[in-house]
């Protein structure tokens, strides 16, 4: 049966205005009503100057030269403009929290249709029908501080859908959201398309968590053009993914290393689908076994000691319950939770932000009640998610300076210091640009250096490699880990499965104010009580493991990581 | 946190007004308070905004804070006035009853109290309204109210997306605070006044940086959503006038064509006893 062409690219090409090289180049590619599609590919890629394409964001508000022919809903995109595109196309940006316009969750679904100038009686019939499918209607009148990150990106989608668009834009869905989250997202997005018939686009280099439910076609892109477009199960059997500096599912990547041979016939896109025969079975058994054990690391002095830290926001909100937790001298150590668990909280409480009403907080034996943020802050160093929210002046060299200076040290002094602090971070060529010639990722290691020049013992970062791809995301922890190794006790407060397992060989998990597991990762991740209530997710190796009947689930992840450490290296 | 628009939410007549039906109140009622200095037409307003304060179920707690910074705000215009003029009374009443000297050209006399004792009232009949007005109307319908009355959408709103995101950039405003004084940036009394505008600048830049990226995205979001794209636009939370509105409404504009109109006969704005 033939489907009706959506979407079709023909030779198409765009170079935006103020740069020198095109973005894309020789787009080919029909998309089809009702047709799933996930577009991956590393930053950079062009991913998101496609999606910007195809809602008209590209060239309305991002000006630029195109090329070749880009037909939507069987007109010219160019002609049909932002307007006319945002009838056929609903985009769910990213960042679920910014794009709540409304200042209720009614309003903000309503948003598209006041600006039709839809009669105010009709508009609240269409809002309730549309919270009832995207399940939001007990929270209506709830501003957007007041409802969780899931419910944020249901009242995003819904204010999208309310428009009757015959496609459905996701610009990485998952990037905002805790794992147990991002996978409801990823149900939600395939019921709304049984139900509605729109074609999908998912814009994601987080396949795994995609293909959590099946998806038609994935393209994928490199350097602004496709380099595949066709099935999932197809593209997994290859090694392009790594080639392109995605990373694989897990489980395929597991399987890979014990050597069995992919086919697209063992449907290995989609987890509970894959079948594996007796003899492949074997296979991934004897890798385990040849695998050698991990040993556990010795526990080290302790560093930081928490003691029954209750802590009470101002509003009455009892956001740290008799929280008791140790952290250890030079350790690399993972707090995980949901939003609003309690984790944020502890770090601010660590930093000295914030004061608990009551307990003991100890750093080598000290008690740090008495001393001030900027006294902790000699030992305790804190890096936030957003380096925009750290980076305060102009150069590289006076950001990192900025610390000593603060402090008094002479500037003799301070040059040498920061000079160092630079190489370690890979900066010291960049010493003397300024900060905005920088990525993202390098202004990342420059608030990083801010903190390091200071030397201290320990240092919090929160969400280190959010909205990274694997290559900057391997950058950034690589870098910690060398830190690490160099003496530095390393917190990281975080979301992601993989880096937790992958890197630090212990995690706190928090839950509703209070500590409900402090494991190793791998343990807390084959624990399904913890992952549940937590909102983490397990690992599919978990699962893989159980298939080919290893009845230490643990162990074979920690001997996977170890050998996928090594390979990656 | 305090909230510009401190709503409070209790079922009252007042609240259940259209957010514009009240705004042209704020504002002719405003007007007839400024243009006046008819003494008992500002003697019945004020009991009247007191009464209306009542009729609102709001409670002086509620708005403790608020009521606290306009009290100092009022004595504050006083003692300058005071300090500046002493003899504006004298000049406007055109008679002088000196009841005590202080030094120079510092005289009490009845003419300058009076006119102080106007400049309160006026005061204390426009600022309740102004504190109604701010604690009964729902912000989801302030934007429509201030479209309903002429105002461009896209300028109102600018105004409702200012609502939304203040508590968003005071918490950003707070993170970035703590972050910067971890570094060592002291903002407490303990520095100079010179060396806190500095830090106070360490601050900014970090603040308007991310502000510009959420900018960005809010305003993509918006127009992929097709703002912008008619000359008119509906409102969610856009509501009919009711009876009570439209009789609210001309009660109000009838104050300030009294007030104007006292004006005209009277010869000027002043209420003369002393003549």
């Amino acid at each position: 049966m033939e489907k009706e062409t959506i979407i079709s690219f023909e030779n198409f090409g765009f170079q935006y205005t103020a740069q020198a090289e095109p973005t894309l180049y020789d787009i080919n590619l029909q998309i089809h009503k009702g047709e799933k599609i996930l577009i991956a590919g590393p930053s950079g890629c062009g991913k998101s100057t496609l999606a910007h394409c195809i809602n008209g964001l590209v060239p309305n508000s991002y000006p630029g030269k195109t090329t070749g022919a880009l037909t939507i809903g069987g007109k010219n995109a160019l002609e049909l403009g932002l307007f006319g595109l945002s009838k056929i196309v609903g985009t769910v940006l990213q960042d679920s929290d910014s794009q709540f316009i409304g200042l209720t969750v009614a309003e903000d679904i309503a948003f598209a249709l006041e600006n039709d100038c839809v009669p105010t009686g009709e508009m609240h019939q269409q809002v309730e029908r549309i919270a009832e499918l995207v399940d939001v209607k007990q929270v209506l009148g709830h501003a957007p501080h007041e409802i969780s990150g899931g419910q944020k990106q249901r009242v995003g989608l819904g204010g999208v859908m309310v428009s009757d668009v015959d496609v459905l834009l996701f610009d990485e869905p998952l990037a905002n959201l805790d794992p147990a989250t991002g996978k409801q997202a990823i149900v939600l997005i395939d019921e709304i398309q049984k139900r509605t018939g729109c074609a999908v686009i998912i814009i994601e280099h987080r396949l795994e968590d995609v293909l959590y439910r099946p998806v038609d076609r994935v393209v994928l892109m490199g350097d602004g053009r496709i380099v595949y477009d066709g099935s999932p199960d197809d593209l997994l059997c290859q090694n392009l993914l790594q080639e392109r500096g995605i990373r694989e599912p897990l489980y395929v990547t597991a399987l890979k290393y014990a050597g069995v041979a992919l086919t697209p016939e063992m449907r290995p896109s989609f987890l509970p689908e894959l079948k594996l025969s007796e003899d492949q079975k074997a296979q991934v058994f004897a890798w385990f076994a040849r695998q050698p054990a991990v040993k556990p690391t010795p526990n080290p002095e302790v560093l930081l000691r928490a003691e029954d830290i209750d802590f009470t926001y101002e509003g009455g909100h009892h956001a740290l319950r008799g929280i008791n937790a140790v952290i250890h001298k030079g350790e690399m150590l993972s707090i995980v939770g949901t939003n609003g668990a309690g984790k944020s909280t502890f770090s601010k409480v660590i930093c000295g932000f914030e004061k608990p009403q009551s307990g003991i907080l100890e750093l080598n034996g000290q008690d740090l009640g008495a001393l001030s943020i900027k006294e902790r802050a000699d030992h305790i160093g804190y890096v936030m998610q957003n380096p925009n929210q750290m980076i305060s002046k102009t150069q590289i060299y006076d950001e990192v300076a900025l610390g000593l200076r603060n402090r008094g040290v002479p500037e003799e002094e301070i040059r040498p210091r920061v000079e160092q602090t630079l190489k370690i971070c890979g900066l010291y060529p960049f010493r003397n640009w300024p900060v905005s010639a920088l990525s993202y990722g390098q202004k990342k290691r420059v608030t990083i250096a801010s903190i390091l020049v200071l030397k201290p013992e320990m240092i919090l970062l929160d969400e280190p490699t959010a909205g990274q791809d694997l290559k900057h995301y391997t950058e950034i922890m690589d870098f910690l880990s060398e830190l690490n190794r160099q003496g530095v006790t390393v917190v990281l407060i975080t979301h992601d499965m993989h880096l937790m397992l992958e890197y630090t060989p212990r995690a706190i998990v928090f839950h509703a104010g209070k500590v409900i597991a402090d494991m190793s990762a791998a343990q807390v991740l084959n624990s399904p009580e913890i992952v549940e209530a937590a909102h983490l997710k397990e690992t599919s190796l978990y699962h893989l493991a159980g298939l080919c009947g290893i009845s230490d689930p643990e162990e074979f992840t920690r001997r996977f990581i170890a050998r996928d450490r090594e390979v990656r290296v | 946190m305090t909230n510009l628009f401190n709503y409070i939410d209790r079922p009252s007549p007042i609240h259940r007004l259209t957010g514009a039906c009240k705004l042209v109140c704020l504002i002719t009622w405003s007007l007839a308070a400024m243009t006046s200095f008819y003494t008992p037409l500002l003697c019945v307003l004020t009991v009247a905004a007191l009464i209306l304060f009542r009729v609102a179920r709001l409670r002086l707690k509620d708005i403790s804070f608020m009521v606290g910074i306009m009290l100092v705000y009022i004595l504050m215009n006083n003692v300058l006035i005071f300090l500046f003029s002493p003899t504006h009374g004298t000049t406007l009443y055109g008679t002088q009853t000196v009841l005590f000297r202080i030094a120079g050209p510092y005289v009490v006399t009845a003419e300058q109290l009076f006119y102080h004792f106007n400049v309160i009232l006026k005061n204390a009949c426009t600022i309740p309204i102004v504190l109604l007005f701010v604690c009964t109307t729902n912000p989801s319908e302030f934007a429509a109210s201030l479209n309903r009355i002429g105002v461009s959408y896209r300028v109102s709103y600018a105004v409702a997306l200012a609502l939304r995101y203040i508590p968003d950039i005071q918490r950003e405003f707070r993170d970035i605070s703590l972050a910067q004084q971890a570094r060592g940036t002291e903002m407490s009394k303990k520095a100079s006044l010179v060396s806190r505008l500095k830090a106070a600048s360490s601050i900014l830049i970090p603040l308007i940086l991310s502000s510009m990226e959420r900018i960005e995205t809010i305003s993509n979001a918006m127009e992929l959503r097709g703002f912008g794209k008619g000359k008119k636009r509906t409102w969610y939370s856009g509501r009919r006038f009711s009876k009570l509105d439209l009789l609210a409404m001309a009660v109000c504009v009838g104050l300030m064509l009294l007030s104007l109109a006292l004006t005209y006969f009277n010869g000027g704005r002043y209420y003369n006893p002393f003549v």
